[in-house]
């Protein structure tokens, strides 16, 4: 078989001749076979083992669900550190035995969890959330599965490229597993990970062992995103079925593609971060280090090294690393919006021009990350003007997706409800970057928790809800079952308040200039006036945290007790992922790939509730995309 | 005994949660489309009784917490800052109010209907021209305005700006002040050690008179600036009050200009809290004792700093002078710093 049939002589269908389909699959020896193609592809099944189909699997559904149930188990995982730190904020007079018993004694003499262990506990949180479930979890969950579903492909272009993706992610994971048990505990310096604090092992028991784990762990999540990031984009560019034009393409799949590419432009240079790092903590280089004068070592023999140097390389990464996090969140819940509106998405176009333009955008506004560590004035000024200038492309977002539901036939699922509430929270956490992006502002809230609310809202809590509303409508697509609406409703209102419960106040918090990452605010007269608050904020942090466990018991449950379902396209969605079979095998159509005559957003036009993308036009209409 | 209790109680909580959804679930399945449109209606209630209880609520809570965000500005920029938070909260505020009650007022008026399409409406050129345009200007505004602060606060101090050396260590604070000479002495980092903490050059004589006292005193109303360094890891020198942050790195010295213009004693007033004092604060994370990096800070009038003033002995002479220290400090400064001229410190 040659080069030109890989893809299941796609070339052939592109020509509207002959369609030959083949799956293909990799045996254990890695060598790439086809096998003819019956049309029966559920047989794929019996035919593998269950380590093949399960476990080193390269169908993308499947590696798109294990990304998933990774990144639930490193979700519980970061969310209940979480619960536990917000003890000591809101509680740091209940003692907590277990933390001995989990982690060893020395974290929590007595019960009392050390300034060292809380180090610990924010720093895993924040890389084990942004990394590891908003990346890798949403990212690899949904351009995974939704990628070759809804462009009309077979599989990716490399499925076993995208296998290595998944198992890279799994061994970062494994890594940074194993550094909670080493007896200097995990990295502790936070996720941002700044030297001299992470450079030198004295520094803090934070930077000994656990942060060598965390920075190999963090290279071979690198590694993962770069596999993923390049087949995405492959696949997207090369494996659309016939007439799907770009400009016929779902929300999703730009904001996936968008994503791919920031995040293959940015996370090398974390990678380079790293090297250097690693090199100035093992090696004696000075990459970062300068005239230290460490308490109980002495003078050390660095030299000549800038500390902000490693600044401006994370953040060229880290700005970036936001959108990679919502820019998924924004398509899936363009689609939902959508399709539960029983409306086109207001402005295609628009929308795809402003996630370009915010894309774009993206890297160069870093350095508003550092307007309080003495950068030059006029370079501030300059990223002041870009960082207020990304605001436009968020508003008109909004703007757009406001539009979408007015005048809608509102169909309420679970996932719709987490598309509305995901731009409730966009709205309000992307007003207040507006504050932070105005450097003298930032001055007093930069640190503070302010900068806590602004990005928990706008990035963690609302990527979040873009994840749920994935999993909720395209929970049917996985696993051919509905999730649980009652629970799911229940869900929703509880995360949505609750979230709000939490982060809300911290606003005030930080416009008192209450600093972030502090084990307790105590020493000072000026921060300690918020006790009953932090009480608050903890409450409200565990019962959110407790309906996560109600997500995840719905879940399972719907995985194998779910209502059935017994039509192709249960939510009546445009998109071609709703025309493969109600359980698609490898390779995902039995006939021939669909073809694709329309933009995928034809709700309530002419009359009619829906028109899917593989229905021609009649003659005479009118197109307005594409 | 409790922690089994909650365990239970919330165990039951969540069957009990459980059982009713799949009995509201097996319901909603055999009543079809109605039980959908029930779902949609209720749902479409709850987005509108969420939204104005979230928006009043907002309103409360900030109103409630507000004597405590924000705290009196004690410098001549904060109120600058202040001013820009201002207009930045009214702007986004009245955005913010626009959109969300639009969200909330659409997703109740809108819920899904029986027999009704929703209707075509895919794209308004005119409509994204203007939410494009309209918040360009807005932020052109606060770009502008907040530029012209932020070169006002950046901008160098004045001449008569009277110089404080804040450096940071895990975990305190070290403060040097010039003495009577109105120079800071160089100072070198590997002349540190335990009592030259900032590693003062006393080869050079400006430092024969500095001063390193515990807590640190402004003048009212005078210009001050600001050094700002630290020994090993990022600090981040936090006044709240002052509405200051900068941050301390080893080798690469920072700083910041501003004028005091409210005592201490007058704050105790404003703030109607006898205990009030000024507090430094570390705002960048440096290891375990980060949140425990303080420093008093007096805000005086001219008399009561002159009094104080005048206490303060020198460094050199409180604790280097006649001890072990003073020959150490003067045999190996001229050996081993003889290339290296002044520091970092003093050239600024
Ligand atoms: C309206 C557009 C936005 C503006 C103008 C803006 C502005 C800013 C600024 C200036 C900071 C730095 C503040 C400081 O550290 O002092 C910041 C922090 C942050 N922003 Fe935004 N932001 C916007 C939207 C977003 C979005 C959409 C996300 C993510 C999806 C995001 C995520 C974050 C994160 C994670 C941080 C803090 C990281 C850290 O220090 O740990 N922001 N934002
Ligand atoms: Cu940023
Ligand atoms: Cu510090």
């Amino acid at each position: 078989m040659d080069a030109k049939d890989l893809h299941h002589g796609h070339s052939e269908h592109h020509s509207g001749a002959v369609i030959t389909d083949h799956v293909h699959y990799q045996d254990t020896e890695g060598v790439i076979r086809f096998e003819a193609d019956h049309g029966h592809h559920d047989n794929d099944r019996n035919k593998k083992n269950f380590i093949h189909t399960y476990i080193f699997s390269t169908d993308h559904k499947m590696i798109g669900k294990q990304f998933l149930i990774t990144g639930i188990i490193w979700a519980i995982i970061g969310g209940g550190l979480s619960n536990i730190f917000r003890m000591q904020l809101g509680f740091p007079d209940v003692p907590l035995h277990f933390i001995g018993t989990v982690f060893g004694d020395q974290w929590a003499p007595g019960g009392k969890m050390t300034p060292d262990f809380y180090n610990m506990l924010i720093t895993m949180h924040g890389t084990i959330l942004v990394f590891f479930v908003l990346t890798a979890g949403l990212s690899g969950t949904f351009a995974n599965l939704l990628i070759p579903l809804q462009i009309g492909a077979r599989d990716m272009a490399s499925p076993v490229l995208n296998m290595l993706s998944y198992w890279f992610f799994f061994l970062a994971g494994a890594v940074m597993f194993t550094s909670f048990f080493v007896p200097s505990g995990a990295a502790g310096v936070s996720w941002v990970f700044y030297p001299p604090l992470s450079a030198i092992r004295e520094a803090a028991v934070g930077s000994e062992t656990g942060a060598d784990l965390w920075l190999v762990s963090m290279a071979l999540f690198i590694v993962s995103s770069l596999l993923g990031g390049l087949n995405y984009i492959t696949t997207i560019l090369n494996l659309r079925t016939k007439g799907m034009s770009m400009a016929k393409l779902p929300l999703t799949i730009w904001a996936l593609l968008i994503t791919a590419i920031l995040g293959l432009l940015s996370f090398p240079v974390l990678l380079g971060a790293a090297i250097l790092l690693i090199f100035d903590r093992s090696m004696g280089t000075s990459f970062y280090l300068d005239k230290i004068y460490m308490s109980g070592i002495g003078a050390m023999p660095h030299e000549g090294g800038n500390p902000i140097l490693y600044q401006h390389l994370f953040w060229f990464l880290g700005h970036p690393e936001v959108y990679i996090v919502i820019l998924p969140a924004f398509g899936i819940v363009s689609e939902v919006l959508a399709v539960n509106s029983r409306k086109p998405i207001f402005g295609y176009r628009a929308m795809i021009l402003s996630m370009l333009a915010i894309a774009a955008l993206a890297f160069f506004v870093w350095a508003h990350h550092m307007f309080v560590t003495g950068l030059n004035p006029f370079v501030g000024s300059v990223f002041v003007f870009l960082t207020l200038l990304i605001a436009i492309p968020s508003a008109i977002k909004v703007f757009n997706w406001i539009t979408t539901i007015w005048k809608a036939n509102i169909r309420y699922t679970p996932a719709m409800m987490f598309s509305v509430g995901f731009v409730s929270l966009f709205i309000s956490g992307g007003l207040t970057g507006i504050f932070l992006g105005n450097s003298s502002i930032d001055i007093q809230l930069h640190d503070t928790y302010f900068i806590v609310a602004h990005f928990h809202i706008v990035m963690g809590v609302a990527a979040f809800f873009g994840m749920f509303a994935g999993v909720y409508h395209w929970f049917p697509k996985m696993y051919g079952r509905f999730m649980n609406r009652t629970i799911g409703f229940i869900h929703f209102w509880v995360t949505f308040v609750g979230s709000y419960c939490i982060f809300w106040p911290m606003h005030y918090q930080g416009m008192a200039g209450v600093p972030r990452r502090y084990y307790s605010h105590g020493a000072f007269e000026s921060f300690n006036k918020f006790g009953a608050l932090s009480e608050f904020i903890t409450i409200a942090a565990i019962v959110v945290f407790l309906a996560q466990l109600l997500f995840v018991f719905n879940f399972l449950y719907s995985m194998y007790r779910g209502k059935k379902v017994t039509e192709l396209n249960p939510w009546k969605s445009n998109t071609i992922e709703w025309t493969t079979p109600i359980h698609p095998g490898h390779g995902n159509w039995d006939g021939p790939l669909p073809e694709v005559h329309r933009g995928p957003y034809d709700y309530g036009k002419d009359g009619e509730d829906f028109i899917p993308q593989t229905v021609p036009m009649r003659p005479g209409e009118t197109t307005h995309h594409g | 005994m409790t922690t089994y209790l909650v365990i239970a109680a919330l165990l039951l909580i969540g069957m009990l949660v459980v059982q009713i959804s799949k009995a509201n679930e097996y319901i909603n399945t055999l009543r079809g489309e109605d039980a959908e449109l029930d779902t949609d209606k209720i749902n479409g209630v709850l987005w509108l009784i969420f939204t104005v209880l979230f928006l009043v609520g907002i309103f409360w809570s900030t109103w409630y917490f507000s004597p405590l965000f924000l705290p009196e500005s004690a410098s001549e920029h904060g109120h600058w800052i202040d001013t820009m938070f201002n207009i930045t909260l009214a702007l986004t505020g009245i955005v913010f109010v626009l959109t969300q009650a639009a969200l909330g007022w659409f997703a109740w008026k809108y819920h899904g209907k029986k027999g009704k399409l929703g209707f075509y409406y895919p794209e308004n050129n005119k409509l994204e021209m203007i939410w494009t345009v309209v918040p360009a200007i807005a932020l052109t505004i606060l770009v502008v305005v907040g530029l012209y602060y932020w070169f006002r606060i950046t901008g160098p101090a004045s001449a008569d700006a009277r110089v404080v050396e804040i450096t940071g260590k895990q975990f305190n604070w070290l403060v040097r002040y010039p003495g009577p000479d109105g120079k800071l002495g160089t100072s070198n980092w590997k002349l540190i050690d335990e009592t030259n903490a900032v590693g003062i050059d006393f080869k050079n004589k400006d430092g024969l008179d500095d001063v390193m006292p515990t807590e640190i005193h402004f003048e009212v109303n005078k210009p001050y600036l600001l050094k700002i360094g630290s020994r090993d890891v990022i600090h981040d020198v936090g006044l709240t009050h002052f509405r200051i942050k900068m941050d301390a790195m080893p080798g690469l010295p920072t700083h910041f200009k501003f004028t005091p213009t409210i005592t201490t004693d007058e704050m105790k007033k404003i703030t109607n809290n006898p205990a009030f004092d000024y507090e430094l604060c570390c705002d960048y994370l440096c290891g375990k004792g980060h949140s425990a990096m303080k420093m008093m800070v007096y805000v005086d009038t001219k008399e009561q700093y002159q009094v104080w003033l005048k206490k303060q002995p020198s460094f050199f002479d409180s604790a280097i002078k006649g001890t072990e220290a003073e020959k150490k400090a003067f045999a190996t400064v001229t050996e081993k710093v003889s290339t290296e001229k002044g520091s970092d410190h003093s050239n600024h």
